[in-house]
């Protein structure tokens, strides 16, 4: 079994972001960049079907400038077998992601593609979906577990009222959220091993796909800011500010 | 040019942020209601009295029970080709749906909105809410979902009763099953809806110290909601999770016990009117925000608390 592993290179969770003063965008000069956590919950578990002997080859994608290669090889470094760069210069948004994976997953055909839920940059959650819809494959978002039973794969949903379970045919999309597993660090010798692994370059011309943005970003902007509280010394003085104050019990 | 609303329920009832859905579509034009349900009377019941809608489109199917997005996402893209907005709740089903529907349709799906400028331009949040990005739609059917806490709940009212129409048929899909659910049950308040919300973090150490904070919410006829790190840690399950990647609350008053207040936390609270922090670590930057903070021990303060309100 192949599996598919799109990665995105996105703003460090710990890094707390900053509007520009220009408002065109968040600051993005000499910040700290990683994997999207999400994509790397979903390598972990592509590693983990390999160790069963549930798959075979492992193969991380992602699009975009040279620099991504960077999180194809944290990929490669975590484990996975082979990686593919589309060199892209342009702003992409999840429909035009979803196009070229589509595109991707035509061309080398995995049986499943394990993908995060959301990016933590633009907060989306939208392309497995999406990349669902365009293969007319099965989509289990929100996966906190998974099992592969021949053809199959029986997957637990984190939904707004607990967990759903549902089973879907193969080929498939799956989307990961926290609880699937806790993804691994890579090894220093693996490391090094990544180094000479295969990454495999295309660029998006040559894919012939619209990828004109249909979101035109007019402003990025400060979110409103809460005014400073205070600290209250004591559980009576709580409880007197949220009576009389705040009014709120 | 028309509104679609996909109604999200849980075949019983609705499901309310449908409701702050609604409100949001009356901003955009021509607004009609779609059920899908194996039952879809029941939900019709809550929604015939809602004022400013036009129609209310039904289809009941078995298949419909699970909302599998396979089936509502293909249902949608056949039978309202005409619509020049379709709008959903943010919830685990408008996120699982409007996507797919979005990619059938070959439309960018505009998802988490919080305000609507004007009929192309819509603003939503980016980076865990640090910051609020305006997208120009250059769409020709806008998928949207709408983030509750950013909009009132539409009127009810007796006039303009909308119609009931029952519309298409559904091919049902053979790509994914139902199999079972695991839901939580509780007699508190809804998380998303509920006036207070008591929240606790890693902080609490285990899944009984969370008693203590159960009957503070008790106590409150509060909703109870958790960290990621509470969640993950096994204290509580995770329909419970506030955040960038749980769910987004603005009650009236939040209560963050044991919390630290990691930007992920606070994409999903911060929006709440009053915000009261109770944490040991007089640094904690949960204080940052809190409109009231103690710095005390959670297991001396909460019991405290709890016995003080009446
Ligand atoms: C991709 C991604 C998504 C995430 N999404 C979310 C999300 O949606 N929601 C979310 O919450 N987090 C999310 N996180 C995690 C987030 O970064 C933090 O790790 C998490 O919120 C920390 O939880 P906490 O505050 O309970 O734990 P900690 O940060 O460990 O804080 C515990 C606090 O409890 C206090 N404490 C300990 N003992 C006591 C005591 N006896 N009395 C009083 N105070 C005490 C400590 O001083 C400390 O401040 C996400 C992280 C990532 C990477």
């Amino acid at each position: 079994m192949k599996i598919l592993v799109p990665v995105k290179r996105v703003v460090d969770y710990n890094v707390k972001v900053r509007v520009k003063k220009d408002e065109t965008d968040v600051e993005l000069d000499n910040v700290k960049m990683s994997m999207n956590p999400f994509d790397e919950i979903a390598v972990e578990e592509a590693l983990r079907l390999k160790e069963k002997g549930i798959a075979s080859e492992i193969i991380a994608v992602s699009i975009g400038l040279p620099e991504v290669q960077e999180t194809i090889r944290n990929a490669l470094a975590m484990g996975a077998d082979s990686g593919i760069f589309v060199n892209c210069t342009s702003k992409l948004e999840p429909l035009s992601v979803a196009k070229i994976l589509t595109s991707i997953c035509n061309k080398i055909k995995p049986d499943l593609v394990i993908m995060g839920k959301q990016a933590i940059d633009d907060d989306m959650n939208a392309t497995g979906q999406m990349l669902s819809a365009m293969l007319n494959w099965g989509q289990a978002t929100f996966a906190s577990k998974l099992e592969i039973q021949d053809k199959k794969i029986k997957v637990g949903r984190e939904i707004d009222g607990g967990i759903e379970n549902i089973e879907v045919n193969l080929p498939a999309i799956v989307t990961t959220d926290l609880r699937l597993n806790e993804p691994r660090y890579a090894s220093l010798p693996n490391i090094m091993k990544a180094k000479r692994k295969p990454i495999d370059e295309m660029k998006v011309e040559d894919l012939n796909i619209d990828i004109e943005p249909r979101l035109e970003i007019l402003k990025v902007e400060e979110p409103k800011s809460r005014e400073a509280g205070i600290m209250v010394k004591s559980v009576d003085e709580m409880i007197e500010k949220l009576k009389n104050e705040a009014k709120v019990i | 040019m028309k509104t679609l609303v996909v109604v999200d329920h849980n075949n019983n009832k609705l499901e309310k942020s449908t409701l702050n859905t609604i409100k949001a579509a009356i901003q955009l034009e021509n607004v009609d209601l779609l059920v899908l349900s194996d039952s879809c009377k029941d939900i019709c019941n809550e929604l015939i009295n809602i004022k400013n809608i036009n129609n209310i489109f039904i289809n009941e199917n078995d298949a419909f029970k699970n909302q599998l997005a396979e089936d509502s996402a293909n249902f949608i893209a056949e039978n309202f080709k005409d619509y020049a907005n379709i709008l959903f709740s943010n919830t685990s089903n408008g996120k699982n749906i409007a996507p797919r529907l979005a990619g059938l349709i070959d439309t960018m799906i505009i998802p988490d909105v919080i305000e609507i400028v004007d009929k192309q331009t819509f603003k939503r949040p980016i980076y865990a809410g640090n910051a609020i990005a305006t997208c120009k739609s250059k769409n020709k059917i806008n998928i949207i979902t709408i983030r509750a806490t950013a909009f009132e709940e539409a009127e009810i009212g007796n006039d303009n009763v909308g119609k009931i129409k029952e519309i298409g048929n559904l091919n049902v899909n053979n790509l994914s099953k139902y199999l079972d659910s695991e839901l939580t049950k509780s007699e508190r308040p809804e998380l998303t809806s509920a006036d207070i919300v008591v929240s606790g973090g890693r902080g609490l150490g285990s899944a009984e110290n969370f008693q203590i904070l159960e009957k503070l919410a008790d106590k409150l006829g509060a909703a109870m909601g958790a960290s990621r790190a509470a969640v993950d840690a096994g204290y509580v399950p995770n329909d419970w999770q506030v955040g960038q990647t749980g769910k987004i609350v603005a009650p009236n008053l939040y209560i963050a016990v044991g919390i630290s207040g990691a930007i992920q936390h606070l994409a999903g609270m911060k929006d709440s009117k009053v915000i009261i922090g109770i944490n040991k670590d007089e640094e904690a930057p949960i204080f940052s925000i809190s409109d009231y903070g103690l710095a005390e021990d959670l297991f001396k303060a909460v019991p405290e608390m709890e016995s003080k309100i009446n």
